[in-house]
């Protein structure tokens, strides 16, 4: 029953601010999403396009951050982020300026999970037919329509199991935000375990906030995917 | 019978229609040659800022201690990534078992590894376990779980082993179903015909994720560092710490994707010389 209390809400327990940092988790998940999906489908474009330099170039930024690790791209980003932005608002304003724990978080994540996502991409890009684009071209659609009216609807279709792979992993990769300071799951926890002395309870509870957001996603993410093929015959 | 339908004059091929003329610089070719630009200019001031910062007697430190680094995240993850192999054994195997509470239980184990981030895991772990010294003291293992060192190797072996049932149960599951009822029909004892004819096909189709799990263990061997493990990572915040010099972590990143490069570089030629059978 102590140890229960030690969760409880309120100003004597840890519940409300562990309850807040599961906020500041799964914040951090759903703001880096929408950039690094679209960081990674442009990247696949680069990839797929005709034209060697863009391919060349996208070609470098995914080496870069599916060879570096996590937590050093973490760093660098922050840090890079920390130097080169005192030094542009030193030389122009005269001032320093403090890089948020939150968007270096979001840009590092960002860039990592784009990397694998424009693989995802390309995978799924491979999944359609070339009588697609022929297609859309014998009806007079333009370059863009035909990418946002033919190909996307079908990509997200065969895409989406890969990327909700990545999401599983980008959820469990924002822990490595800690270690900067965002007051993230582990990062709370990690506070009460070393005031409270009792380690073992509230990694675990850490460990069981993680596995209860990785079902609830996998259990969203299928209802997507069935969504997803609902156009589909049922075998 | 009518033949109205044969042509009666042939209708000669027509030339092919004069090639659309492309525009010399397409919107695509202006993005990529600027973006190449831009990585030119990345990698020029990356290699200025590094020569101009450029301190032997720094290096003379340093060098030594990320070389130390180094041996000890390949050490680490070697050694983990062997020990999870053997134990990813029997788990892929209570994956498929047909006993449930065997299944059930592998199944929370793959579960719980696949499903938590490592850095909580070593947490747990380390200063979890840790916090129970009495009882370890009682059963003699307190020098295990008071070292660092070897609290990372059990996580890491553990965290592997899940992900490393996984890839073996996907890729046993692959092997076609009468691979067995050949091997049964010729009689062969269980043993041999996992060993001799299951394994061998098995290991073919998993070699890309293995390599895969490899490489991801280099990288998320990174997060030892925190719990006071001197790896490349370890060293290299040390370095940063001491030196508040930011080319400790351009260095520690041009150390990891030489040796990620490398080593993806090694398995695609492992891959190709243990599939040359497949090819034609």
């Amino acid at each position: 029953m102590e140890l229960l209390s030690l969760l409880s809400y309120g100003s004597e327990g840890w519940g409300d601010e562990i309850l807040a940092s599961i906020g500041v988790t799964i914040s951090l998940a759903l703001a880096t999403l929408p950039f690094g999906l679209l960081l990674g489908f442009l990247l696949a474009l680069g990839i797929n396009s005709r034209e060697s330099s863009l391919q060349i170039s996208a070609k470098i930024f995914t080496t870069i951050f599916r060879g570096l690790p996590e937590l050093l791209t973490l760093f660098i980003v922050y840090y890079g982020a920390q130097i080169l932005g005192n030094f542009l608002f030193q030389t122009v304003f005269g001032t320093t300026i403090e890089i948020n724990s939150f968007v270096a978080g979001m840009v590092a994540l960002g860039f990592v999970f784009s990397a694998y996502a424009s693989e995802v991409f390309l995978s799924a890009f491979k999944g359609i037919n070339q009588g697609q684009y022929e297609g859309s071209a014998a009806l007079g659609l333009s370059r863009f329509q035909t990418m946002r009216l033919v190909i996307i609807p079908q990509l997200i279709k065969l895409a989406l199991p890969g990327l909700s792979n990545l999401w599983l992993i980008l959820l469990k990769e924002t822990s490595l935000v800690s270690v900067i300071g965002l007051a993230d799951v582990v990062r709370i926890t990690g506070v009460a375990a070393r005031v409270e002395k009792e380690p073992f309870l509230f990694f675990s509870l850490a460990c069981l906030i993680y596995l209860a957001l990785t079902f609830l996603s996998s259990a969203g993410l299928e209802r997507i995917e069935k969504n997803a093929r609902r156009g589909e015959v049922r075998s | 019978m009518s033949d109205a339908y044969v042509a009666q004059e042939m209708i000669a091929a027509r030339p092919r229609p004069n090639e659309v003329r492309k525009a010399d610089w397409t919107f695509a070719r202006l993005l990529g040659s600027l973006s190449i630009l831009c990585w030119i200019a990345a990698g020029i001031g990356l290699v200025v800022f590094l020569i101009t910062s450029y301190d032997q007697s720094q290096i003379d430190k340093y060098a030594p201690r990320y070389f130390d680094g180094f041996l000890t995240t390949m050490k680490l993850v070697a050694l983990s990534v062997s020990i999870g192999a053997v134990l990813s054994l029997p788990i892929a195997f209570g994956r498929m078992s047909s006993n449930k509470i065997v299944r059930n239980l592998s199944f929370g184990y793959i579960y719980f590894f696949r499903g938590t981030p490592l850095l909580a895991q070593l947490f747990l772990f380390y200063y979890g376990f840790g916090s129970f010294r009495h009882f370890w003291q009682d059963l003699n293992l307190w020098w295990f779980f008071r070292d660092a060192w070897s609290i990372a190797l059990l996580s890491f072996s553990l965290n592997t082993a899940a992900y490393q049932a996984e890839i073996l149960r996907g890729a046993i599951m692959n092997v076609p179903k009468g691979q067995h009822e050949g091997a049964a029909s010729l009689g062969l004892p269980p043993m041999v015909t996992f060993f001799k004819i299951i394994l061998p096909q098995a290991l073919i189709v998993a070699l890309r994720p293995y390599g895969n799990e490899i490489i991801l263990m280099i990288k998320g061997s990174a997060v030892v560092s925190i719990v006071t493990i001197f790896d490349l990572m370890g060293h290299t915040r040390r370095a940063f710490s001491q030196t508040l010099d930011y080319q400790t972590y351009l260095y520690a990143a041009i150390f990891y994707l030489l040796v990620v490069e490398i080593m993806r570089r090694l398995w695609d030629l492992l891959e190709h010389r243990l599939t040359r059978h497949l090819r034609r």
